[in-house]
C-alpha cells in the first residue's frame, strides 16, 4: 500500500512539472466529455419522458391520404369504423397549423368538442363555448396576453376572428402545450374554412391493445385510402427521433471530439524525450518495469478520471438545472416559439459506465502502451532517447 | 503530500455525482403528480406529440407527418440532408426563364 501511495504522490509530481499542459489537456478533456453527456442527458430524459406521457395518446389515428400527402378525411369514415367489433368511442379530430405574421411563430390550433375538466396545469378554464380559447405558455408570451384578454386570429376568409382568453397553461406542461391554441370546434372550423363534413383525423378506442394491429389493418383494408397510426408507433418514433448517434448536435460536435482524439492520442502515446528520458533514469536507480507502468497508469487515471467526474457534473447541472441553456441555440433551429427545458432528471446509469468505459479507459490504455514500450528497453538507451 | 489532496477531490466529485443522482431520484417522485396531470393533458386533449420545434410539420408533429411524402419543404427551411450543404444551386436555363419584354 505504501508503495502504491508513493508511486501516485511520484505521478502527481510529475504531471505538476508539466502543470500548464495537463490543466488544459483536463479542461478540454472535461468539457468534451461534459458535451458529450448533455448530448446523451438531453436524449435521454426526453424520450423517457415521452414513454411515461404518451402512454395516454391515442389508441390509434387514422389519417386519410391524397396524392401521397396527409388530406382532411370525411366524418362519414367513423361510421365505416364503428362496425369493426372491438372499438370503443371513434371521434373526429380537428386541429392544424396557424402561421402568425405578426409573432413570426407557428401555433397548434387543436379543436374539442366538449367541456374538458380536471386539467390541473391550466390557470384559468378550458374554453366552454364558442369565442373562447386556451392557450400555451409560449403563445401568450409571444403575443403578450393573458386570462381575460382577446387573441385575434386570421381566419381561412382573410378576416379577424376574436377568441377571449379563458385558460393559459402553465410551464410545467409546456413540452406539451406551449405552441396550442385549444378552440371549440366549430371555431376551428371556420379559422380554417374546413368542409363541414371533414375533420383532421380520426381517433379509434381500441378495447383490448393487442387487438390494435388487426383493427388498424381492418381499416386499411376497409377504407385503402387512409393510414392507421398506432401509439406503440409514436412512442417508438420518439425513441428514435431522440437518437443521439443522429443527432445534428453530436454531428456539429464530430469535428471537435475526432481533434481531441488525435491531441489525446498524441500526447497520451507520442511520449517525449524527456519522458523517455525520465523512465531510462527511472529504471536506472532502480524501478522495476512493474513500477513505471504503475506510474503511467496513476498519470492517466489522475488525468482522465478528473475530466470524466468533472465532466459529468457540469453536464447534469446544464441539462437539469440550466435547462439545456448552451445546446439550446442548436436545437432551437428556426422554431420562434420554443420552450425552455424543464426536463425531469431522468439519468440512466448504464449510460455514466458506458461514458466512464469511452473516455478513461481508452486514455489509461494509451498512456500505458507507449511507456511499456520505453520501459523494457536498456536504461542506457531510453536516457539517450 | 500531494496525494491525499488528489484523492480527496476525486471521492469529492464521486460525492457530487451520487448527490446529483440521488437528488435527481427525489425530483422524478416528487414529479408525480405533474406527471400525472401531464398524462391527463395528452389524454383529454387526444395529443400525440412534443411540442417542440415548431419549424415544420415534420418537427412539430414527427409521429403524424408524412414522412413518406417527398420535396416536403418550404422556402429557406434548414436543410435536412447532409448533401444540401454541399450542393450549389443549379444553372438558370435561359429557355425557361420569363424576361420582360424591352
Amino acid at each position: 500500500m505504501q508503495r502504491h501511495r508513493k508511486i501516485l504522490e511520484y505521478a502527481l509530481s510529475s504531471l505538476l512539472r508539466r502543470k500548464y499542459k495537463n490543466i488544459a489537456l483536463i479542461a478540454v478533456f472535461s468539457f468534451i466529455v461534459a458535451v458529450l453527456s448533455s448530448v446523451l442527458f438531453l436524449t435521454h430524459a426526453l424520450q423517457t419522458e415521452a414513454e411515461n406521457i404518451l402512454v395516454e395518446a391515442p389508441e390509434l389515428i387514422v389519417q386519410k391520404v391524397a396524392g401521397g400527402r396527409h388530406d382532411l378525411i370525411p366524418v362519414a369514415y367513423t361510421k365505416r369504423i364503428k362496425m369493426i367489433p372491438g372499438i370503443g368511442k371513434v371521434t373526429p379530430r380537428y386541429w392544424g397549423y396557424y402561421y402568425d405574421s405578426l409573432t413570426g411563430g407557428n401555433y397548434t390550433i387543436l379543436g374539442v368538442d366538449r367541456e374538458i375538466e380536471g386539467l390541473t396545469l391550466l390557470e384559468g378554464d378550458m374554453p366552454i363555448e364558442t369565442g373562447e380559447c386556451a392557450i400555451g405558455k409560449g403563445v401568450a408570451a409571444a403575443r403578450r396576453i393573458s386570462v381575460g384578454e382577446e387573441l385575434v386570429l386570421t381566419d381561412g376568409k382573410g378576416a379577424f376572428s376574436m377568441f377571449t382568453v379563458t385558460g393559459v397553461f402553465s410551464a410545467a406542461s409546456e413540452l406539451l402545450t406551449n405552441d396550442l391554441v385549444v378552440l371549440f370546434y366549430e371555431d376551428i372550423v371556420r379559422l380554417f374554412d374546413m368542409p363541414a363534413d371533414k375533420a383532421t383525423d380520426i381517433v379509434v378506442e381500441v378495447f383490448n391493445d393487442t387487438e390494435t394491429p388487426v383493427v388498424a389493418r381492418t381499416i386499411q383494408r376497409l377504407l385503402p385510402d387512409t393510414r392507421p397510426i398506432m401509439k406503440s408507433e409514436i412512442i417508438r418514433t420518439y425513441s428514435t427521433v431522440f437518437n443521439w448517434r443522429s443527432g445534428l448536435v453530436l454531428t456539429m460536435f464530430f469535428g471537435a471530439l475526432v481533434a481531441f482524439c488525435i491531441l489525446a492520442w498524441d500526447k497520451a502515446t507520442g511520449l517525449s524525450a524527456e519522458e523517455r528520458q525520465e523512465i531510462g533514469i527511472l529504471k536506472a536507480i532502480g524501478w522495476e518495469t512493474a513500477n513505471i507502468l504503475e506510474l503511467k497508469f496513476w498519470e492517466g487515471v489522475i488525468v482522465s478520471l478528473t475530466s470524466y467526474l468533472t465532466g459529468v457534473i457540469l453536464a447534469y447541472l446544464h441539462i437539469f438545472y440550466l435547462g439545456g441553456s448552451f445546446l439550446s441555440p442548436a436545437l432551437k433551429g428556426w422554431s420562434v416559439i420554443f420552450p425552455s427545458f424543464r426536463l425531469t432528471p431522468y439519468v440512466s446509469v448504464q449510460q455514466i459506465f458506458i461514458l466512464l468505459f469511452l473516455t478513461v479507459l481508452p486514455y489509461v490504455a494509451s498512456t500505458i502502451i507507449p511507456s511499456w514500450k520505453a520501459a523494457i528497453t536498456d536504461p542506457d538507451a531510453a536516457m539517450r532517447g | 503530500m500531494k496525494h491525499p489532496f488528489f484523492i480527496g477531490l476525486i471521492v469529492l466529485e464521486i460525492a457530487v455525482v451520487l448527490i446529483l443522482l440521488l437528488a435527481g431520484q427525489v425530483g422524478i417522485r416528487a414529479q408525480q403528480p405533474q406527471r400525472e396531470a401531464k398524462r391527463r393533458i395528452v389524454h383529454q386533449l387526444m395529443l400525440t406529440d412534443f411540442a417542440l420545434w415548431t419549424e415544420a410539420r415534420y418537427t412539430r408533429n414527427p409521429s403524424q407527418a408524412d414522412l413518406f411524402t417527398p420535396f416536403q419543404d418550404f422556402p429557406s427551411a434548414i436543410d435536412h440532408f447532409p448533401a444540401g450543404s454541399i450542393m450549389a444551386p443549379g444553372k438558370i436555363n435561359g429557355a425557361t426563364r420569363l424576361e420582360p419584354k424591352k
